[in-house]
């Protein structure tokens, strides 16, 4: 009985959150809500005796990338919310039929199929050990691709990130130079530091970052 | 399982749903990516509720492996999306209509 209560509690928060993520206007509240939606998620994975994947669940999603989301919001700040322009009415409408024919079709499926209650499985069955027999073994390929999608990802993260000169001219062929620090006689040092102070605006400041 | 593998996998075609329709449907593309994330995450309660309906671990190594392609999407998405704003480009999906300048 419990089991049950605990599946419709879970099913609730997850559907709820879910329609937060999507319908929120502030980005910064949809990424709480997919926090709700991940954590509700991992119950599912208990419940489905997936604990190891439950773990990773909580570690890698709630713990690594939405810290990264919640980041990336809170450095891009109101520029992040929604622009403000009317959806035209066939878009919402499409949006709608599209969504709701995957759950049409899932359901046709599920219901047009006897289901038993499914195996007694051994208190083994999903432990970090029973997962990795495979995920070492049958899909080791797998398991290596995997890894390198993740390096290639983290680079192309790198190469996105990183600070890139300006736009040049179309077909310049000249070398891009970075700006040498110089050295400033003493004597200009005051200069220096005032005319620093009087020329710095967030328009020239920037201006180097592309 | 004293609930139908059924029932996991209907509620997993309707987070799925939502998803798609926040895709669909949202122009900041934060959200979009968060949509996204939403709709991996339907894919992984299915494979996990059928790994164990059929009692086979192959399922989890497959939801460990959208949880890496997923990590990998959230990187290089956001990646484009502070590119995009270091350009001071509008941050909406429909204006961003040209790969350069």
């Amino acid at each position: 009985m419990t089991y049950q209560i605990v599946f419709g509690a879970a099913s609730v928060l997850a559907v709820v959150s879910a329609l937060g993520v999507v319908l929120s206007g502030n980005p910064f509240r949809s990424a709480l809500w997919l926090i709700m939606n991940l954590a509700s998620l991992a119950t599912f994975y208990l419940l489905l005796d997936a604990a190891f994947l439950a773990a990773a669940q909580v570690i890698v999603y709630a713990g690594a990338v939405m810290i990264m989301f919640l980041f990336v919001i809170a450095y891009l700040g109101g520029s992040a919310d929604e622009p403000t322009r009317d959806t035209p009415p066939w878009q919402l409408a499409v949006s709608l039929l599209a969504g709701g024919a995957i759950v049409a079709e899932v359901i046709v499926a599920i219901a047009s199929h006897e289901f038993t209650g499914g195996p007694d499985v051994a208190g083994s069955f999903g432990s970090a050990q029973s997962v990795s027999v495979p995920l070492f073994g049958t899909y080791l390929l797998g398991f290596e691709v995997a890894s390198v999608v993740l390096l290639v990802a983290a680079v192309g993260g790198v190469v996105l990130g990183a600070r890139r000169p300006g736009p040049r001219a179309p077909g310049s062929t000249e070398p891009f130079v970075p700006r040498q620090p110089q050295l400033v006689p003493e004597a200009e040092l005051q200069t220096a530091v005032m005319e620093s102070q009087t020329l710095i605006t967030p328009e020239t400041a920037r201006s180097d970052g592309g | 399982m004293k609930v139908g593998v059924e029932y996991f996998v209907g509620l997993s075609a309707v987070l799925f749903g939502i998803g798609l329709y926040g895709i669909f449907i949202r122009r900041s593309p934060m959200i979009i990516l968060l949509s996204v994330e939403l709709v991996l995450n339907a894919a992984n309660l299915a494979l996990i509720a059928f790994s164990r309906y059929r009692d086979d671990a192959s399922g989890q190594v497959f939801a460990l492996v959208v949880m890496a392609v997923a990590a990998s999407e959230v990187v290089v998405g956001l990646g484009l999306v502070v590119a995009m704003s270091r350009r001071r480009a509008e941050l909406d999906v429909d204006r961003l209509i040209n790969l350069r300048n």
